[in-house]
């Protein structure tokens, strides 16, 4: 049975995929633009049985939502750029810990405070190496409030079935934008949880790892005493000097995204068949592209769409193949050239790339992508 | 084979510890394992907590659920566990580097909710693992790597700051006085809301090199010498207090625990609903 | 404590069981003896006179590596 039609907004509609996906813990610290999450979160977590923390800065939000993902809870926390450069240092102990967790970051205009009540799209970079040292990363941009909420409850499953911090990287329109959208039958939804353990306590190894490179993850307090530390350790969980053991979880815990590129990876893709320009963008942006590129088609040019929905890891196969056939691709995107790296990384000798960047934190307009293309035709 | 309670509550393949020779910390760790025997708390509803340095080494020696985090969070780590499980015994061990500069935030804001975690600050005045800089704890002139001519820094009283940001048990003991901590930890287990026990440690390393302050023996001198019990200070003029501190219970004030409260609001929207 | 117990290297007598192993030499535990039963010898503690020490404990209770600790029962707790 659907539910009935409901007007919401984005930020809404997150919390709403975040309990479908079965979130029982929520920590984090006010910010605009992604305030109404932790609201919302405050109001519905107690009525399923969750709990609710508003901690005492950004950093204490990211600490607890790992300590509480320990004991077995589906946990979230969310923030907006200063908040998400104060939780980098915990994201990084998450992601070599292996504690699964999701964070939310409603993107505004930096650097620093920025322009807070105001889009941007700042944070492709940080999302993707903003903690220190090599770590793997799954970070997902969704580009309507429907799919917010799909793509939360993806961002859970992938953070449990991973064992990885998994990013949803919003934007301050689509957090705070408003669409009539009707939400799945709870019976419709595919709802990952963890591994766990189904050894004894005395044979388990923390860190041992299966097949998929990710080990089973067993709940604080059920009696399997183990160790969880920061440093670098072995199988053991404890901390280890060996630069052998180093290599060998780095590379995994690299790896373990890796491999699974082919389930991971997702992107929507519209008029590709034909296309000679290819725009390609994400978030709010991809909203105008697509109406460019229906302009465009009308004025007699072959334009289609390419919207990376997982920006980390990034859809590189399908783009690699898009770019031997069309002649360009014009990245637009709100700061000054971010995904665009990494799309001349994958196609630079294939096609022509043009980049359109603003910065005035402001959408990208349709009309603007249109001259942008009929400028570099 | 070691001793019994070493044998059952500690990680013995992993012993001894990498801690310097005469460091106060494994000291106070098996009065920690020792108040948690007394206590008889069932092992696998413990889960003991650190953050960074010589003292968040503690945990991994020790069998439970033992998580150490990044420096000055331990209790934020904490917080969540507790909020998330209630049911298990939560024990943060921090160093007064960790606990009270880069985590002091952290520190108010768990006394403030008095959340039910007991976090034992194992103060050497010092940061021992980075090699001897100055911390919020190392008294006034004193020296650090950091602090070459003296520290000008005022020093922080942990048990002062924990009671008035809200803790509602807060006790201090020393390294020498190994069974005040004991029974201080004890207590702060049993009590529901956020506990704290000051455990002075000593690094001879470090803080006793710079100093000179002697050897392991002469600074554990120090703490018999210096320590006053609550109980005696009473009767004590203040001039035979003059250049001593306190041991003992400093704070004994049971208050709502945190996690309760919240069960009941969630209990309350149960019932509401129905 | 049964004979078999006890490891190799590990010294016991009916009061105490040092492991040397362990010891870090800091003397903690000798200044401390009430009785002075205990020295430091070539940076390790040994008993000197097992017939002064007085099984008060204060031994195990102050060193920091668990190196020496009074012979107690299994399950028998702490005092
Ligand atoms: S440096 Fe100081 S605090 Fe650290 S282990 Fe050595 S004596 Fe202990
Ligand atoms: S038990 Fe007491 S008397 Fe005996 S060696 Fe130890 S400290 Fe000395
Ligand atoms: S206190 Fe322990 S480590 Fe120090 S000398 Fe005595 S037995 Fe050895």
């Amino acid at each position: 049975m659907k539910s009935k039609a409901r007007l919401m907004q984005g930020n809404e509609a997150c919390v709403e995929g975040a309990i479908a996906a079965g979130m029982r813990f929520y920590a984090g610290y006010p910010i605009t633009p992604s305030t109404e999450i932790a609201e919302l979160s405050a109001e519905r977590l107690p009525l399923v049985g969750g709990r609710f923390m508003q901690m005492e800065d950004e950093i204490g939000g990211m600490a607890a939502i790992i300590g509480a993902s320990l004991t077995g809870a589906k946990s979230m926390t969310a923030t907006s750029g200063p908040g998400f450069s104060l939780k980098q240092e915990n994201i990084g102990y998450a992601s070599i810990a292996e504690v699964p967790c999701v964070i939310v970051n409603v993107q505004r205009g930096g650097p620093s405070t920025g322009m807070p009540t105001s889009p941007a799209q700042g944070e492709i970079m940080q999302a993707r190496w903003g903690t220190h040292g090599d770590h793997p990363v799954i970070a997902l941009t969704p580009s309507s409030v429907r799919e917010t909420f799909d793509l939360t409850i993806k961002a859970f499953n992938f953070a449990e079935k991973y064992r990885t911090p998994v990013i949803l990287l919003m934007d301050e329109v689509i957090g705070h934008m408003r669409e009539k959208v009707q939400l799945p039958d709870p019976s419709e939804i595919e709802i990952i949880d963890r591994k766990r353990p189904d050894c004894s306590s005395e044979e388990y190894l923390p860190y041992e790892a299966d097949n998929d490179l990710v080990p089973p993850m067993a709940d604080f307090g059920t009696g399997y005493r183990y160790h969880v530390t920061g440093l670098v350790h072995d199988e053991t969980g404890f901390p280890s000097n060996s630069t052998a053991v180093a290599d060998k979880l780095i590379r995994r815990l690299s790896n373990k995204i890796e491999i699974h590129r082919d389930e991971i990876e997702s992107w929507e893709e519209e008029n590709t068949e034909d296309a000679e320009v290819l725009i390609l963008s994400y978030g709010c942006v991809a909203r105008s592209s697509k109406s460019a590129m229906n302009i465009l088609r009308e004025r007699g040019i072959k334009a289609g769409t390419f919207r990376p929905i997982t920006i980390w890891p990034f859809p590189e196969k399908r783009l690699r193949e898009l770019a031997a056939k069309v002649k360009t691709i014009v990245v637009p995107e709100m700061n000054l050239g971010q995904l665009v790296l990494e799309v001349e990384r994958i196609c630079g000798c294939n096609a022509k790339i043009e980049k359109l960047n603003k910065v005035s934190c402001e959408i990208i307009y349709p009309e603007e992508i249109v001259s942008k293309i009929e400028e570099v035709l | 084979m070691p001793s019994v309670l070493v044998e059952n509550y500690f990680r013995t393949e992993k012993l001894p510890q990498i801690w310097c020779p005469g460091c106060g910390h494994g000291i106070i760790t098996r009065s920690i394992a020792s108040a948690i025997e007394k206590s008889g708390i069932d092992k696998n509803k413990i889960c003991i907590v650190s953050g960074i340095g010589c003292s968040s080494r503690a945990p991994g020696y020790l069998d439970f659920n033992t998580l150490h985090t990044t420096h000055g969070r331990a209790l934020a780590f904490a917080t969540g566990i507790k909020m998330a499980k209630p049911e298990i015994k939560v024990i943060v061990i921090m160093g007064d580097g960790d606990a009270t500069a880069i985590g002091g935030n952290h520190l108010i804001h768990a006394c403030r909710r008095n959340i039910g975690i007991t976090a034992i600050v194992y103060n050497n005045s010092i940061y021992g693992m980075t090699g001897g800089q100055y911390s919020p704890t190392t008294p006034k002139y004193d020296k650090g790597t950091t602090a070459p001519y003296g520290n000008i820094d005022k020093a922080f009283d942990i048990c002062k700051l924990a009671a008035s940001a809200g803790a509602t048990y807060v006790g201090r003991a020393t390294a020498y006085h190994a069974s005040l901590v004991t029974s201080l930890v004890q207590n702060a287990i049993s009590n529901e809301g956020f506990s704290l026990i000051e455990a002075i440690s000593m690094c001879p390393t470090y803080y006793g090199r710079k100093n000179k302050k002697g050897s392991a023996v002469s600074m554990m001198e120090w703490q018999k010498n210096s320590a006053i019990n609550i109980s005696a200070a009473a009767k004590m003029s203040p001039e035979a207090l003059e250049g001593k501190f306190l041991i003992g219970e400093l704070k004994n004030s049971p208050e709502p625990e945190y996690t309760n409260e919240y069960q009941k609001i969630i209990d309350r929207l149960k019932k509401e609903s129905q | 404590m049964k004979m078999e117990d006890i490891k190799a290297g590990e010294i016991q007598n009916e009061k105490v069981v040092i492991n040397p192993a362990w010891c870090k030499g800091c003397g903690i535990c000798v200044a401390f003896c009430p009785v002075k039963a205990l020295e430091l010898k070539n940076d390790k503690v040994v008993m000197v006179d097992v017939d002064k020490c007085t099984q008060c404990g204060m031994c195990e209770l102050r060193c920091p590596d668990y190196a020496i600790y009074l012979r107690r029962k299994k399950n028998e707790k702490q005092g």
